[in-house]
């Protein structure tokens, strides 16, 4: 009854759409090797580079949670861990594997083969073996882009120059899978292309600072974002971005929100539990509690504090994007930074932090985040635990009674504070 | 003179209890029963039970707050509200100078910061895991052979406590069979058992604030070995009222003389035709 106010507009029509062709471009891909396919990572993607010689990128986190979302990911985790995966790796990998060994896409459409098999390690390094078994698997050509963690606020001038010289190096691999001649305008064109689809991207995002905030910036985000790693470097990702922003902005000027009256606003960090997405957002929704920021929706690339790709130095700001401007590859105290910034900007009532026991990576010292922002801040905080994609770590009553203690606690608060 | 209810069914066993409102708030009944498997065949069962205990008509009772995980299943509760809302509420109205609950159930363990009104500030579960929980000690129970009951004082006779390694519910059952292949005493290894719960279960509570005065709820509180445990562990004493067992009801049942004004809504009707539908 509650969800019947989740807005569905052309956002959700049009991103549907984007994402079938891209799944039709894939299996143009398997049918006739061309477009040359290459598997990216979407964390600090350099999608870019790709757009230039007409590739297209298989991402193998979006087949996962597409599958997951679909309630498909248990059977493709099982065939893995038959193979040997351990309970305790990465289910996004498990999920990953298994359904390529066994046939299956979120579509029913074909996948193709790798031309190139491109680990773009970004702060994740399950992917440096993620990607290492993909290409074995497949029998491409693996590459991997050896990107420094971030170890200060900023990455040094070598660390900048490293990452630089491998994407150059990077250039002739991908002509001789596209067989492109490598055109620096195009490529120039792509990154202009990036910048404009993050200016827009960046607005949607703030426009979440509004109250009534007119989506949710973490399950209405993940919808954007598929859009946004697929298409971003292209002229169809800006004509998507630019109808988002303005019907955003449409529901703004008309006041209207998530629901009908938006009565909670949190800061969710991790990301959703994928095979239960729909039983997980309802529980936000029965409370009328709207994410206004997350941190999940910055794997990408951290866009709304102000990082715009460059033409005039495209390699320089694709590294640039790659070290320093998406969550994985910053430091943690970068992390508490951001989430600290949006609870205050964005004026939200607490945080909910989502820890996935598969992700080491991205869940480990989120017991420490919880500590800092419930006692040295004193924001109310959330921690709960399940699985990004695997189903047998999500236990629905737990879950929910969790949350909806938090939020009886903060109506209690925000009743006495009105009485007040 | 106004009456209203909550009914707490927890993993367990399923308390009621009736309130009236006055000053104080008076508990006029209280009723436990085994959950069993038809949770709201269980619910049902305590609230008519509660009825009778108090000499009332259901009708009478205003208002019903369902909590514990069979909250939803509580065909004639008019609105539910977590335990851990109704536990911090109940320890508060028991120990008013109360901040810090330790509430141990038969399927979950959890720390409560409560504030000066009875209100959640933060709190911590066990996730995913039943140690620290009345589960770990029934299954410690049963492989000795000895009664629920029985172990908690017979914990305290332990003189050389044996070391439980494990937190694991499962596992436990292998640690204590080995113990008893050595000829280890009966009280010593349940005196590790409740040691190991409360080391578990007080390096939960560490997540939030240990504020002075620490209450402790929840069935597995009529455990006096378990309650000396937590204590030593502590290193201070916790509040235990007799009425632990029935702290979430009681929250809940606050809570529903809180909301007795806004009963006209369902109709007293209702109440009376749920609890006697059978459903």
């Amino acid at each position: 009854m509650f969800t019947k106010h989740e807005y569905r507009g052309q956002i959700h029509q049009r991103q549907k759409q984007l994402m079938l062709n891209w799944y039709e471009r894939l299996e143009q891909s398997a049918a006739t090797g061309s477009p040359p396919a290459v598997s990216l990572m979407i964390s600090g993607n350099c999608v870019e580079l790709l757009q230039a010689f007409d590739a297209v990128p298989i991402y193998p986190e979006i087949n996962a949670l597409q599958l997951a979302i679909r309630h498909q990911s248990l059977e493709p985790i099982l065939a893995a861990e038959d193979l040997g995966y351990a309970a305790d790796n990465c289910a996004y990998v498990k999920a990953d594997i298994g359904a390529y060994l066994k046939g299956l896409t979120p579509t029913g459409s074909r996948l193709p083969q790798p031309a190139l098999v491109l680990c773009n390690f970004v702060g994740c390094n399950t992917y440096l073996k993620w990607f290492e078994h993909v290409a074995a698997f497949t029998g491409a050509r693996l590459y991997t882009i050896d990107v420094p963690f971030l170890r200060e606020n900023e990455p040094t001038p070598a660390d900048l120059q490293y990452v630089v010289r491998q994407l150059k190096e990077l250039v002739p691999v991908l002509e001789s899978i596209s067989g492109r001649k490598f055109d620096l305008e195009r490529f120039r064109d792509a990154v202009r292309c990036s910048a404009r689809v993050e200016e827009l991207w960046s607005q949607i995002k703030h426009l979440a600072r509004r109250s009534p905030s007119p989506f949710d910036a973490y399950f209405d985000a993940i919808t954007l974002m598929g859009p946004l790693y697929v298409y971003r470097a292209s002229p169809e990702g800006v004509e998507f971005f630019e109808v988002a922003l303005r019907e955003l902005q449409e529901k703004v000027a008309n006041c209207e929100g998530v629901y009908d009256q938006e009565k909670f606003r949190v800061v969710m960090e991790g990301p959703p539990p994928y095979p239960y997405f729909r039983t997980f957002r309802d529980m936000f929704a029965q409370w009328k509690a709207c994410a206004v920021a997350s941190t999940y929706s910055t794997v990408g690339g951290l866009w709304e504090f102000g990082f715009r790709h460059n033409p005039d130095e495209p390699f320089e700001s694709v590294a640039m994007h790659m070290l320093a401007q998406n969550v994985t590859n910053r430091n943690y105290l970068q992390r508490y930074e951001q989430v600290k910034r949006y609870v205050e900007d964005w004026n939200a009532d607490g945080v909910i932090i989502h820890f996935v026991k598969s992700c080491r990576l991205f869940s480990a010292g989120q017991g420490d985040m919880r500590d800092y922002f419930t006692r040295v801040l004193g924001v109310p905080t959330l921690y709960i635990e399940s699985d990004l994609e695997d189903p047998r770590y999500f236990a629905e009553a737990q879950t929910k009674n969790r949350i909806d203690a938090f939020f009886e606690a903060l109506e209690h608060a925000k009743l006495t504070a009105a009485r007040a | 003179m106004r009456f209203a209810a909550g009914v707490d069914v927890g993993s367990t066993q399923t308390k009621a209890v009736i309130m009236q409102e006055n000053d104080h708030a008076r508990i006029v009944a209280r009723v436990l029963v085994d959950t069993g498997a038809n949770v709201t065949k269980a619910a049902e069962h305590a609230f008519l039970a509660a009825c009778r205990q108090a000499g009332l008509e259901t009708r009478e009772v205003g208002f019903v707050v369902g909590t514990g995980y069979g909250r939803y299943k509580i065909s004639f509760g008019h609105t539910q509200m977590t335990e851990i809302s109704c536990h911090a509420r109940g320890a508060h109205h028991l120990f008013p100078n109360t901040r810090t609950v330790i509430d141990m159930g038969g399927q979950d363990s959890k720390a409560i910061s409560v504030g000066e009104t009875g209100e959640v500030r933060d709190f911590v579960m066990n996730d995913k895991c039943a140690a620290g929980t009345g589960r770990f000690l029934s299954n410690a129970a049963d492989v000795m052979g000895i009664s629920l009951d029985e172990i908690g004082p017979l914990s305290l006779q332990a003189t050389k406590p044996v070391k439980i390694a494990t937190v694991c519910t499962v596992f436990v059952e292998s640690d204590i069979l080995s113990y008893l292949a050595q000829g280890k005493k009966g009280e010593d290894i349940l005196g590790g058992v409740h040691q190991a719960i409360a080391k578990r279960t007080i390096s939960l509570a560490r997540r939030i604030p240990l504020d002075p005065e620490v209450t402790m709820t929840g069935g597995v509180a009529r455990n006096i070995g378990m309650v000396r445990a937590l204590e030593e562990v502590l290193g201070r004493k916790l509040q235990v009222s007799p009425e632990a067992h029935f702290t979430g009801a009681i929250g809940a049942a606050l809570f529903a003389l809180e909301k007795l004004d806004q009963s006209f809504e369902f109709g007293l009707w209702r109440t009376e035709h749920a609890a006697h539908s059978g459903n």
